[in-house]
């Protein structure tokens, strides 16, 4: 009988041991459009062909819900944008701390992986390293509208029902600073916050007839301005930088005030199965050879030292076309969201959206 | 008596997926979405319980005009597709040919072949400023300048009657169907003139097919999402986007499960109400042999 059960005991093992041999990894990536492209996928799993990768696209608000829908599982590497880390992380324990000794940091850029840094430590311990910056700001026709300098140029009355913009927090940030105020510089003080997002909201819905919708992901946003619907526009600048490709009218414009300037990460997880793939990943797509690819497939500059010069060709073009040195000098990077912060913004986006205009 | 026990098992067999189903799915979110609209958050990790997540939609006048708004369009779509399906229904039943019935029928069911978000991007392609209308009114010299159809509320309820106008004809068809022709005939030998025979007589026997069809499209309507935020753009404010903004914009479980809540207790009472207004109950018409 002992024995018996004996055998049957190592023989179940033998048999797991065996399975999960066998078994490839998964490595489960929840990410935006285009930071995961074939090509990159290709290479990375003839490189270890015991991973393979499977792919959610999704952004923000949708990574942070999902995973606070699972307590954090159902996936193993996330990438939301570095100011939505610390406040989903205390609020929902979602993200598991990372280990930097497994992440080849020397090909980071320095500042990038500072400020990341600077934002996502919670208690010594650090949840997410930088992966894509880039902007967001102004992109303009300037073959029909070659004045644009700033925020407030979506409100301004010559492009009436010609602008659009994207009703999220990047616009009431924006207009906060196209109307001389430093939104980061109030995030410790709630009650002048809620007075200046009380004038950006003013603002805004006056400007509502002068928009002509808002846009929601960057397929819409190419749609209005290449069928010339719409001629000047808040952007993303990786979809500005798409366009600049299609028509030469359509370039990017740094806001005087500065472009809000986004650092996308690489976070894992608090019940992420695949630690070590998602560390393998991180580091192989930081390679300067696969650099190049995924910032060709996302548009946005890749976190590593030289990431301009890893652009391909037609990007960096576009790049230098709308940045000179002062406007880089100028780069607004979000600050974290406080908690509470978010409430009242949301509170102030939902009552531009219900105003009624024409 | 092995005979009533195998009816019984035959019972228990056929009930358990629909009671599954009724108990899984429907009965025990409606039960979790009460649950966590009770909850009010008061720090980070920490809720107590309590109505303050109801006291904030009265106190907040942007959501319940919503909410008011999503009604009232919801409305006036039932009544339209009405208006719009009942002509369609009485001829499919009652006048076309018995064979051509079918292909009528089917030709009515096509366009459901093809999901929500197509249809709304195909309305979007025919009637945006560089759209189809707008560029077939120029070159006819109708309209000088390019046209914008889309983001306005006309534009919402147009198409909102075009996805659920099928959900109205399918249960007037039926119960139009089953109604005996002599009976017409009967009421214009009577004396009766069309408007009479309509009203007395077509109407009051295809009364339960209209409640059918007016409650199932009213809570389609008012359940909609993508149709109303395609179309309305800007200007697009329906209760349900107001949802998922709360539990996935603004990760506020909270109100956007009080909101979930509210929308099923005031789409049930609008209902009521209506069946109360016309003198109706659901036992005289959905539920009639």
């Amino acid at each position: 009988m002992k024995t018996k059960f004996a055998l049957a005991a190592t023989t179940a093992l033998a048999l797991l041991v065996a399975s999960t041999a066998a078994q490839a990894e998964t490595l489960r990536l929840l990410t935006w459009g285009g930071y995961a492209p074939d090509n990159v996928i290709k290479l990375f799993e003839e490189a270890n062909p015991d991973i393979t990768v499977e792919v959610t696209l999704s952004n923000n608000e949708e990574m942070v819900a999902k995973l606070r829908a699972t307590g954090g599982a159902g996936y193993d590497l996330a990438q939301p944008s570095h100011d939505r880390i610390f406040a989903a992380q205390q609020e929902y324990n979602i993200y598991k701390p990372l280990d930097l000794s497994k992440i080849d940091t020397a090909s980071l850029a320095p500042n990038l992986l500072e400020g990341v840094k600077a934002n996502a430590t919670i208690d010594g311990a650090l949840y997410a390293v930088p992966h894509q910056w880039g902007t967001s700001g102004i992109v303009a026709d300037v073959s029909k509208a070659p004045d644009v300098k700033g925020w407030g140029d979506l409100c301004n009355p010559e492009y009436k029902g010609r602008t659009s913009m994207r009703l999220r927090r990047t616009i009431l940030l924006g207009t906060a600073f196209a109307l001389g105020k430093d939104p980061f510089a109030l995030y410790g003080d709630k009650a002048a916050y809620q007075t200046m997002l009380d004038e950006v909201t003013e603002k805004l819905i006056s400007c509502k007839d002068n928009v002509k919708t808002y846009w929601n992901g960057g397929d819409d946003l190419s749609t209005l301005l290449l069928s010339g619907e719409v001629v000047v526009s808040e952007a993303w600048d990786s979809t500005a930088f798409k366009l600049y490709g299609q028509n030469k009218n359509l370039v990017y414009v740094p806001p005087e005030t500065g472009a809000l300037a986004w650092i996308d990460t690489f976070v894992i997880p608090r019940k992420g199965e695949a630690d070590d793939a998602a560390y393998k990943w991180i580091n192989f797509v930081m390679k300067p050879e696969i650099v190049k690819l995924m910032s060709d497939s996302t548009g946005a500059i890749a976190a590593v030292s030289n990431g301009i010069d890893l652009l391909p060709d037609d990007k960096k073009a576009a790049v230098q076309a709308a940045f000179d040195e002062k406007d880089l000098a100028n780069l607004k990077f979000f600050a974290n969201i406080p908690a509470g912060l978010e409430d009242m913004e949301g509170k102030a986006l939902e009552r531009i959206k219900a105003a009624t205009s024409n | 008596m092995p005979r009533t026990d195998i009816g019984k098992l035959s019972f228990i067999l056929l009930f358990a997926p629909f009671a599954l189903w009724i108990v899984l799915l429907i009965i025990l979110p409606q039960l979790g979405i009460g649950y966590i609209s009770l909850r009010e958050k008061v720090g980070p990790g920490e809720y107590t319980f309590g109505l303050a997540n109801y006291a904030a939609f009265v106190s907040e006048p942007i959501y319940w005009n919503t909410l008011l708004r999503t009604a009232w369009m919801s409305i006036l779509v039932t009544v339209m597709a009405l208006i719009i399906g009942f002509p369609v229904a009485y001829y499919i039943a009652k006048i076309a040919q018995r064979r051509s019935r079918a292909a009528l029928f089917l030709m009515c069911l096509i366009p459901l072949w093809v999901s929500d978000l197509v249809r709304a991007f195909g309305w979007i392609v025919i009637l945006r400023e560089t759209g189809l209308v707008s560029s077939f009114l120029q070159k006819i010299g109708l309209i000088s300048g390019p046209v914008e159809f889309l983001y306005n509320d006309a534009t919402v309820v147009m198409g909102l009657v075009y996805t659920v106008v099928l959900f109205m004809i399918v249960p007037l068809v039926s119960t139009l169907d089953g109604m005996d022709n002599s009976l017409i005939e009967a009421g214009y030998n009577l004396g009766g003139s069309r408007l009479t025979v309509f009203r007395r007589i077509v109407v009051p026997y295809a009364m339960p097919g209209i409640v059918a069809g007016c409650i199932i499209v009213f809570m389609l309507t008012a359940g909609s999402y993508l149709t109303p935020i395609l179309l309305g753009g800007k200007n697009s404010m329906w209760f349900t986007e107001q949802i998922y903004e709360q539990f996935v914009t603004r990760y506020n479980w909270e109100s956007g499960a009080t909101f979930g809540v509210l929308l099923l207790v005031f789409t049930s009472f609008v209902v009521w109400l209506g069946l109360r207004l016309t003198g109706q109950n659901l036992a005289s018409t959905v539920a009639k042999d």
